[in-house]
């Protein structure tokens, strides 16, 4: 049943948008206008192109976020069972965190956190 | 307390009696969507009628006063404005994400949306990996949001497309390590279950420290990835124009607008069910008639008074704070929350293990 809630909902909020976008395009105006096409970038023409190289600095955070977020796929499962297993689940963990640790640490030592 | 799944299970035999199987269930779901698309409008609505009055106290101004009684109606006003906007179509864009964009923030938000227990048993998706599904669900609005940015080839929205992904790909992590330090505390990701247990003393209680220091995390990431002052990097209006949105013209700007104001009432959600008991009203041990007397406050009354709260915490945040660098954002994150975070993790963990919660 909640699968077809999921699909439910999946469907229904993109039926929301579709829907809206139709009325929105038969009720408001077209009017023509060559200028109106172009990039907006505070009335001053475009110079070049958008789609260049860009920025390193956010791939590399992005690379950092898949580490912590690949852990914390592995702790969701771990977290529900520590009241059952108790002691256990406390050395477990704190030998998953401390590799983790390790890995933002040689991140920090690298300077990779830092902003350039 | 009163249990809603009495409503929902008499109109479901009702149906099911009237109609063969497949044609009640087909017709349960439709009613089920348009509930859950009028409740996401109506929250809207309120949202931003608040948050315009919210700010206008806080700058000791007056806010909407002139379309209806109080400005009641000027949300419904701006919103048949923004229908009537011509839809601009950029020559240069990339057609079919630039289109894309606007159906993925509102779904991501929409899905998420459905995951909040309004009252008991006033809720639609409810899976046993609860918590988990509401990370996923929410994170791919980020998607829409760098697609949007990127596919109208405006420099000002790959810019703030760009740093919106690194921002809320980094305070996600926060997030996650808060909420996993409740699930630490309650040993069930399943929303229903969370809000039950919550029946006997609220999370931030019961969790003492840790659960508060979760909580503060938790508010701080949130208001990051709503892209809300003192985190509105992405839309900066003061440098990138608006942002991932510049753009938009029309409805596919209203969509935005409106993933973002749902979003934080959605974080806020989480925040009230998942810290402060949800539906489950005040429960103090000991004292038996004042739980009596909590428990005639109906559910909902509850889970609106705590979300509403929270709301209004992160907009007086948001109109108090300066806005911050996007190195000073990410230092904030990498530096001190993650950190932090972790270390909270194991403290709950140790006082989980140790029985040193309530």
């Amino acid at each position: 049943m909640n699968l077809i809630l999921l699909f439910t909902m999946i469907v229904a909020s993109a039926a929301f948008v579709g829907i809206a976008m139709i009325v929105t395009r038969w009720i408001s105006p077209r009017t023509f206008n060559r200028q109106k096409g172009e990039t907006y970038e505070c009335g001053v023409p475009t110079q070049g192109q958008t789609w260049i190289h860009f920025k390193a600095g956010y791939y590399l955070f992005a690379i950092l976020f898949l580490m912590f977020d690949i852990e914390a796929i592995f702790l969701f499962p771990w977290a529900t069972i520590v009241q059952e297993i108790g002691m256990s689940a406390l050395v477990g963990v704190l030998f998953f965190l401390f590799f983790l640790i390790l890995g933002l640490a040689y991140a920090w030592r690298k300077k990779a956190l830092e902003w350039k | 307390m009163f249990d809603f799944t009495n409503i929902t299970t008499t109109i479901d035999s009702y149906l099911q009696s009237v109609l063969p199987h497949s044609l009640a269930t087909l017709v349960e779901c439709a009613l089920i969507a348009l509930c859950v698309i009028v409740a996401y409008l109506v929250f809207a609505i309120i949202m931003i009628y608040m948050e315009r009055k919210v700010c206008a106290a806080f700058q000791c101004r007056l806010g909407p006063t002139r379309v209806g009684k109080w400005g009641l109606l000027q949300v419904f006003a701006d919103v048949f404005k923004m229908l009537i906007k011509e839809i601009i179509e950029i020559k240069n864009s990339d057609k079919a994400l630039y289109n894309l964009a606007p159906f993925l923030v509102i779904m991501s938000s929409m899905i998420t949306f459905s995951c909040l227990p309004f009252d008991k048993g006033l809720q639609v998706l409810d899976f046993n990996i609860g918590v988990f599904f509401i990370m996923a669900a929410s994170s791919f609005g980020i998607l829409g949001i760098l697609l949007g940015g990127w596919s109208s080839n405006n420099k000002f929205s790959m810019i703030g497309a760009m740093r919106s992904g690194g921002q809320m790909i980094s305070y996600e992590l926060s997030m996650g390590l808060s909420l996993l330090a409740l699930v630490v505390l309650s040993g069930s990701m399943q929303i229903s279950d969370i809000v039950e247990t919550q029946t006997q003393g609220w999370f931030i209680f019961r969790g003492h420290i840790p659960a508060f220091i979760a909580f503060i995390i938790y508010l701080i990431a949130g208001n990051a990835e709503t892209n809300r002052a003192p985190f509105d990097l992405p839309e900066a209006e003061s440098e990138l124009t608006s942002g991932f949105h510049t753009e938009y013209s029309g409805m596919g700007f209203g969509f935005f607008y409106v993933a973002e104001f749902m979003n934080l009432f959605i974080i806020a959600g989480i925040a009230s069910t998942i810290f402060l008991g949800g539906w489950a009203p005040l429960y103090i041990p000991g004292l038996d008639r004042f739980n009596e007397v909590m428990a005639y406050i109906p559910g909902f009354v509850w889970f609106l008074g705590k979300t509403f709260f929270i709301i209004w915490l992160l907009m007086w945040i948001r109109w108090t704070f300066p806005r911050l660098r996007i190195d000073q954002v990410l230092v904030l994150e990498w530096k001190y929350l993650v950190p932090i975070g972790l270390l909270n993790l194991l403290i709950m963990t140790i006082c989980v293990v140790m029985g040193w919660t309530f």
